[in-house]
Order: C-alpha cells, then structure tokens, then sequence
C-alpha cells in the first residue's frame, strides 16, 4: 500500500473511533469550554475589555491545551491491546502511520477550533468582521490545527512507548508550539479585528505557521519510523 | 554496546587524567583571573556603573551555551549519521546538553539581575531574552528524554532525534518571538562601544569558561560511559546467572 493509502486509512480509523467513543465531543470539548470560562475568571472582570482584546490567544491556548489531552487519547487507543505493535508487525510504513494520525488530529482538531471561535465570539463578544476575515479565520484554523497535529503526533509518538510519559509531553511540545502560537493569535486578532494588526499582516503570519507546519509534518513523517523502532 | 571508552585507567575507576587535572588547574586559574579582571582590575562604566560587571559572566556564559548546544546538535548528527555512528557521540551530545543547560541559567540568572538595574525589571518580553528561556526549557525536555530509560542505542536515537527536532525549531521560534516583540538593546560589543580593557575581561571570561566547559564535558562523557558500562556489565552478569540457573535445573 502507498503511503498515502495507509495514511486515509489510519485517519478514517481514528476518526471511527472517535465517531463510536465521542470522547472529543464528551470530554475534550467541555474541557477546552471550562478553560475558556476559567480565563474570564483570571482576567478578572469579564466585563471589562480585557478579556475581548486577548480573545485571540485564549482560543489558541485553549487549543493547546486541548491538544495534550487528545494527543494522549490518540495513543491510547495504539497502546491498548498491542495496537500500535500490531500494526508495525503487519508492516504499515511509518510515515503513513504519522501521516494518518496527523490527519485524524487535525480533523479533530478543526472542529475544536470552530467551537472555541464560537465560543469566543459568544463569551467575550468578539466578532469576525467580513467575509475577507472569515477567509484568512479558516485558513488560519487549517493550517495551525494542521501544524499542531503534526507536532502533537511527533512528540505524543516519541513519547508513548516511554513511562512518565504524561508528564513529560508538555514539556516537550509547549515549547515547541510557541511559533503557532503566536502566528495563530496574531492572525486570529486580524480577523476578530482586536490586535490593532492588519488583514495583510494576519496572512504574513498564517504563512510563517504553513511554513512551520510544513516542517512539523514533514520532519515528522520522516522520522517517525527511527522513534517508533524500538 | 557500550563501546568503552579510551579508558583513563582500567585499574582505577577515574575519570581524570593529567590532561584534565592539567586543565582543571587552568580552569581554576583563568576563573581566579576572570574574577580579578572583573571585580578590581576594570573601572565602573559611565552609565551602568558597577552593574556593568555582570557582563564578564552574563556574555561568555550564554556564547557558551550556545557552543553547547552546537556541539549536542553535531554530536546528535554524527550518531544519527550510520558511519559515524557510536555511543560516545551520543554521550558527548548529553553531556554537552547538561552543561549548556548550566550555562543558560546561568545567563537567565545574571541576565535578570542585569536587567534589573539598567532597565529596571528582573524580566522583559524582548525576542532574545524569550527564545533564551525557551532553549533553557528545550534542552530541559532534552534531558527530560535522555532519562526515560530503555537501552543505550534506543536512548541514543531518541535523544539524537530530539536534539535535531531543536535545531530545526529554535530558528523558528527565535524568528517568531522577534516579529512579536523586539526591545532588546543592539548588541554592542560588534559596534566597539565598549572600552578595551572591558572587551578583554570579556573575552578572558570566554577563554576561561570554555576551559570550563572541556573540562566538565570530559569528566561528564566519561562518568556517562562508566554508567552505562555498569549497566551493561550488570545486565551481562544477570545472563550469565539465568544461564547457570537453566543448567543447573536441567541435570
């Protein structure tokens, strides 16, 4: 099988999974709803204007935050019965193992964001302005849930064969994310339209995540097999 | 596994030679030099008065780091590299990791206490001081995955790809701190604002703490090859004992 073929078929399976578990629509949903509930309380007046001018970043933290949850839940599922030995027995190139988890993810992923920017636009009364925001707010959701996919896949399979492994991915991969972070944010803000930044300056910084997802995934599909192999 | 090391002595369990006790006393000395230089010989500057001195540590400490944090990349490299590949690049990596680890805090430290008499404040969000403290967490991870344990080559790969995965995001991240914020004054030791005698405590410090960090670098590698060969000689020794054992309840 190509690569590819492995990759849609890893993808479909974790999404079927996750269609049969609902453990995002359950648990990781709720869970990103209360960080963003949590913020207003530590940003002390959600009536104040504070809380709509950091909007932007809050819904990306929340992402992050998210993401070390469910980068958890996706090997468990591999590390559960064997699985993720299983399929290396039967074969299944590493790179499509990645590259079908990294998909998965960033599906996921995706509709995490659309809830979290929902939910930003109802809590802190921000508002995407335009069809031109709503256009560079998509892609900024793509290409960063990309991003975050492939480097929450990467580092959650370095770290799935290891013990102390919870403790240990966040170490590794907030410092990591630091780049989507603030791309995504600061695109974020030009579509909400809070950051004082302009539409053009909001793409500059979607195109330094899609170079930095480009890497992640990349790099990742590469060397998933040498970190796997053990 | 565990190739061993150019052993210093098979007798006894040292890690010293009289190459690194000859160095050793050279790190003492040129550090003893560094502090004269730094606290009594050179003058106060016009505008940060005594505060300036912190930059006969601050300055060599963080070039050190990142001297360090090279060498864990090539070394990282070189094991990955399949010709080159051998146990010793992977503990020269770890053992330079740990040391630049040292000398970022040590930076960090010496940078806050700096910063706030010049400008007031322990911390500000500028591009140079953030990626700073993001390496110092980094490479923290990176020592983080060298301890998860599993045998000598799996630790090796692990690492080595880890210490690769850095090297690629460090740029990325120094680029995107920058875009976001950026106050940090130029830095001016390339503009020769600085007077001669100052520029000399600094490059002394340079000369003196890259003393240091052979010095460490060498007793560290070689206590990291003593561990692992106990390791492996334990393991070798429990086979042996599994093996006596079958025999003896076979007859």
């Amino acid at each position: 099988m190509s690569v590819w073929a492995v990759a849609r078929r890893i993808a479909a399976k974790d999404l079927r999974i996750e269609a049969r578990s609902r453990v995002l629509v359950n648990q990781v949903l709720p869970f990103s709803g209360v960080v963003m509930v949590l913020f207003a309380f530590a940003l002390d007046k959600a009536s104040s204007d504070i809380p709509r001018q950091v909007a932007p970043g809050l819904v990306w933290l929340a992402t992050v935050f998210s993401l070390l949850v469910m980068i958890q839940r996706v090997f468990a599922v591999e590390r559960d019965d064997g699985a993720l030995d299983a399929l290396r027995v039967a074969g299944v190139t590493p790179a499509g193992l990645f590259l079908g988890k990294t998909i998965g993810l960033a599906v996921q992923l995706l509709a995490l964001d659309l809830v979290l920017v929902v939910l930003a636009v109802i809590l802190f009364d921000t508002a995407v302005a335009g069809l031109a925001a709503a256009g560079l707010l998509a892609v900024t959701v793509v290409v960063a849930g990309t991003a975050l996919a492939g480097v929450g896949t990467l580092y959650g399979g370095l770290a799935a064969g290891a013990k102390g492994r919870d403790t240990l991915l966040p170490l590794l991969m907030l410092p990591v994310v630091v780049p989507v972070l603030i791309g995504a944010t600061r695109s974020t803000e030009a579509a909400f339209g809070t950051g004082g930044i302009g539409m053009t300056e909001g793409w500059a910084w979607v195109a330094l995540v899609g170079a930095f997802a480009a890497l992640a995934v990349g790099g990742g599909a590469l060397a998933f097999g040498a970190l796997l192999e053990e | 596994m565990g190739r061993a090391m150019p052993a210093p002595s098979t007798t006894r369990n040292v890690t010293g030679t009289r190459f690194t006790r000859g160095l050793g006393i050279a790190t003492l000395a040129s550090i003893g030099l560094l502090a004269v230089l730094g606290l009594v010989v050179t003058p106060a500057d016009a505008v940060q008065r005594n505060g300036v001195r912190i930059m006969y540590v601050h300055v060599p400490s963080v070039w050190l780091a990142y001297l360090a944090f090279v060498v864990t990349g090539v070394a990282s490299a070189a094991y990955l590299w399949p010709r080159t590949r051998s146990l010793t690049w992977d503990r020269i990596a770890g053992a330079s990791a740990e040391i630049g680890v040292l000398y970022v805090a040590i930076t960090l430290v010496t940078g806050s206490l700096w910063g706030r008499l010049s400008w007031g404040r322990y911390w500000v969000w500028d591009a140079r001081l953030t990626t700073t403290a993001l390496l110092f967490v980094t490479y923290l991870g990176y020592l983080a995955v060298r301890g998860l344990g599993g045998t000598h080559p799996q630790r090796a790969r692990r690492s080595a790809l880890v210490a690769m995965f850095a090297v690629v995001e460090i740029p990325l991240v120094h680029f995107s701190v920058q875009r976001w914020n950026t106050l940090h004054q130029e830095e001016s030791i390339a503009k020769g604002e600085i007077n001669g005698l100052m520029l000399f405590a600094i490059f002394w410090g340079v000369v003196a703490f890259t003393l240091l960090y052979v010095w460490l670098l060498l007793h560290r590698q070689r206590v990291m090859a003593m561990e692992d060969a106990v390791e492996d000689r334990g393991l070798d020794r429990a086979l042996v004992e599994r093996r006596a054992e079958a025999l003896v309840g076979r007859t």
